[in-house]
């Protein structure tokens, strides 16, 4: 590293683990005093909890913070704060039945200096005798970056402050970060989009799987960022195309379920995708794109707040799941602690959704239950030796008994968020080839992953979202990590010559 | 030793009866000759009430509520019937069951729709009930309150001297719960709701309908109780079924369903409604005095809870 600017920050060799869950390996960062320093990597790489080991929100299991030459380890963020590192969090950190004023006060923050901060980022004029409850959450933001600038750190590190601001906003913190490198001090910057990074940081630091993989200038560096962001999975996964049942789709059918215009607040807005009988559409995006609130529209758990929903051709008012489920939308949802009963059996797990819908509060037939529950259990080959309480099941067969579920009863459309997540390698398998299975017996399924390669494995096309908009659509053929990543981060996708057909 | 405990924890309801037997025999060498088949005769007769007040309370604590209004409720059922004899025995019993049906109405709009803590929403109208119940006795001062006779056969009768009417009553009761919280979609729908409310909703379940049903179908036995209990005593005052209160959550709880919900039954609390009586009965024969009975009462509930939290965690 040269030596030209003086280094502020040294972090070496820092390793953390949760349980069995390796957060960091080996994460390096070195940050220049005056620099604007983006911290990269993909979901779960271990960009936040670096910054919650520089700011001592916990220990590390190994490894070396040194600051401005000593070796710093630093018990809680308050010393932290006194030592002149400060960390805006994803979350606002506002109690929210306090006031703005109060709030401060409980930080021990002078107001008068918040008012100054506040006044730099053009939010003068809010009210701070007003609940932090009762401000949107776009200025919330606002308001942890004046209170972090009111402390005058010298380092200030921002963990996705712009995840959920529009641009007027982000621009505002983006005039604000300038000038707290003008006057001589240092930001850690983490993003997920690869367009802010380049205009504001001048160096990138880019984490895999908690470990640093590189540092770079950030001035016409994004394909290389991608590239170290993504590593040698790329070509791993460029080498194993998939074998897929064709999408039979007769063209004159009405799509399985069909989205015109769908917005939802801040997350989403006019989405419009059609989802053929038979077909798997995987949907990419970063964290907070919108895709949950895409689901939850769909599944009757949000309500839309402009757009349509069509399922066969039939527009759809969905005020409950029940609603969803009626036209035969089933959904899979992300954490399937939500959508099971952890102390009741595998059967009657299995045999709730048949008493929703049907409204069937008499008698049971126990023995129908029981074949239809055991067909479906046997169909995805779930575990029944702790079948009496799904809560000591593994996580592999508790997301299975949420999908046999639904294959015990009757749906058209299968709506799975991030089926996957957390579950070994050959659950996962027979996960996909279920869902395979499924839309080769005529069914459609939504399915929206986390992890990128997985897109190219399980689906027949992809729609990317970026900040609640679409901002790509491919055959999966074509969806290699790289496009769906650039989609993924707002930019175009590469030129490409091809022949028109 | 370490098998048994396993057995224990596997079937829970072995322990209950054992323990029932223990606080029996208890009983027989303490004061020899005392169990004879008209003491258990009278310890059914007792908990009968009890054992239905109980069932409401299962119900609603399975989806992790509870109804602290069913002692004024079953109060106020028995206080209306014995004040309405005389415009006849149907007119009386529909007036009666009536008050079950509105407090459980209101507690389950309350609970349901409104959101309101079950804790709170049924201690506010279990004091209301109590509070009319006192106003409705000031109007109800010149008539002469008495129990139509076939309430009275019902709290008080033994078929042949031995077998008690109530025990009849309890036993359909019994078997319909046991019905229908194994064998019908109502029954799984209040264990799904207990163990998770959101996963219901996922599923399609208009959960407030469950619980909308939960808690009248609660207050309704808490009145049935009542009447039975008006039956025993042949006379209707206002602190009846005050002392009913604790035990029938206590009988509930000692049987094994958990307060968090999604996870008990019915057969525990019958033989927890049994446990409860026989230790009353053993107070009984203790000679001591009123408020040592009750600190003992306490302590011994209290006691049960926590060892039944060990055995089954």
């Amino acid at each position: 590293m040269s030596a030209q600017a003086k280094l502020l920050l040294r972090v070496t060799g820092v390793a953390k683990r949760f349980g069995s869950v390796i957060a960091l390996r080996a994460a390096e960062l070195e940050l220049r005093a005056g620099e604007i320093h983006a911290l990269m990597g993909a979901n779960g790489a271990g960009k936040s909890t670096l910054v919650k080991v520089i700011t001592g929100e916990f220990p590390a299991d190994a490894g070396e913070v040194t600051l401005a030459g000593n070796v710093t380890v630093f018990r809680s963020p308050a010393e932290a704060r006194r030592a002149g590192i400060v960390s805006v969090y994803q979350d606002p950190a506002l109690v929210p039945d306090l006031t703005i004023a109060q709030n401060m006060r409980l930080a021990r923050v002078p107001l008068d200096a918040v008012r100054a901060t506040m006044r730099e980022l053009g939010i003068e004029r809010l009210d701070l005798s007003r609940r932090a409850r009762e401000i949107d959450y776009p200025h919330l933001r606002l308001i942890d970056l004046s209170r972090a600038l009111a402390s005058k750190p010298r380092i200030l590190i921002l963990d996705e402050i712009t995840a959920a601001l529009p641009a007027d906003l982000s621009e505002r913190v983006f005039a604000a970060v300038r000038e707290w490198r003008r006057r001589g001090h240092s930001v850690i910057f983490i993003s997920h989009r690869m367009a802010e990074v380049a205009a504001l940081a001048d160096r990138a630091t880019i984490l895999r799987d908690g470990v640093t993989v590189g540092v770079t200038a950030t001035r016409d560096a994004e394909d290389k960022i991608v590239n170290m962001m993504l590593g040698a999975e790329v070509a791993k996964a460029a080498a194993a195309p998939q074998p897929r049942a064709s999408a039979g789709i007769a063209p004159q059918a009405a799509p399985a379920l069909e989205l015109r215009g769908l917005t939802y607040g801040h997350a989403l807005s006019g989405v419009s995708f059609r989802l053929g009988a038979g077909e798997i559409l995987g949907i990419a995006a970063l964290e907070g794109q919108g895709q949950q609130e895409l689901f939850d529209c769909i599944a009757g758990v949000r309500r839309a707040n402009s757009g349509e929903i069509l399922a066969n051709g039939r527009a759809l008012e969905l005020r409950h799941p029940a609603d969803a489920i009626r036209a035969g939308l089933v959904l899979v949802p992300a954490n399937r602690l939500h959508a099971l009963l952890p102390q009741r059996s595998i059967r009657e797990n299995v045999a709730l959704s048949s008493l929703g819908t049907l409204g069937a509060w008499g008698p049971i037939a126990m023995r129908a239950e029981r074949k239809r529950v055991e067909s479906a259990v046997e169909r995805l080959q779930i575990d029944k030796r702790a079948s009496s309480e799904v809560r000591r099941l593994s996580g592999g067969n508790q997301q299975k008994v949420v999908i046999a579920r639904w294959l015990a009863a009757e749906f058209r459309t299968l709506l799975c968020f991030d089926p996957t997540r957390g579950i070994d390698i050959g659950t996962k398998r027979q996960i996909y080839a279920l869902l395979r299975e499924v839309a080769g017996q005529g069914a459609a399924v939504l399915l929206f992953t986390s992890e990128l390669p997985e897109i190219r494995l399980a689906c027949d096309r992809a729609i990317v979202l970026f900040a609640g908009r679409i901002s790509g659509e491919m055959p999966a053929s074509e969806a290699d990590e790289a496009r769906l990543l650039r989609a993924a981060h707002g930019l175009a996708a590469p030129v490409r010559a091809e022949a028109p057909v | 030793m370490s098998q048994a405990l396993a057995l224990v924890r596997g079937h829970t309801i072995l322990a209950l009866i054992l323990l029932l037997a223990v606080f029996v025999l208890g009983i027989e060498i303490a004061r020899p000759g005392t169990v004879t088949p008209l003491w258990i005769s009278n310890a059914l007769l007792f908990a009968a009430p009890l054992a239905i007040l109980g069932a409401g309370q299962t119900l609603v604590m399975l989806t992790g509520g509870i109804d602290l209004s069913v002692a004024s409720v079953a109060t106020g059922a028995a206080y209306i019937l014995a004040t309405n004899a005389a415009s006849g025995d149907g007119t009386a019993l529909a007036l009666s069951l009536s008050l079950g049906l509105i407090v459980g109405i209101v507690n389950g709009l309350g609970v349901a729709v409104l959101r309101v803590q079950p804790l709170v929403m049924t201690l506010g109208t279990g004091l209301m009930v109590g509070g009319a119940m006192t106003v409705y006795s000031q109007y109800m001062l010149a008539s002469q309150p008495h129990v139509p006779a076939i309430i009275q056969t019902l709290g008080a009768g033994k078929i042949l001297g031995l077998i008690p009417v109530d025990l009849f009553l309890w036993a359909a009761i019994a078997a319909l719960m046991l019905f229908a919280l194994h064998r019908t979609g109502f029954g799984r729908l209040l264990y799904a709701v207990g163990d998770n409310r959101e996963a219901c909703h996922l599923a399609g379940i208009r959960v407030w309908r469950v619980l909308f049903v939960d808690y009248v179908l609660c207050a309704l036995l808490a009145a049935i109780a009542g009447l039975v209990l008006v039956g025993g005593t042949n006379a209707a005052d206002l602190s009846l079924a005050d002392v009913y209160l604790l035990p029938s959550v206590a009988c509930v709880i000692i049987g094994g369903t958990s307060i968090f919900g999604g996870r008990g039954g019915y057969s525990g609390t019958i033989v927890g409604a049994l446990i409860l009586t026989v230790l009353t009965s053993i107070l009984t024969l203790l000679d001591v005095p009123e408020p040592v009975k009750q600190i003992l009462y306490g302590a011994i509930i209290l006691s049960l809870a926590a060892a039944y939290a060990r055995l089954t965690e």
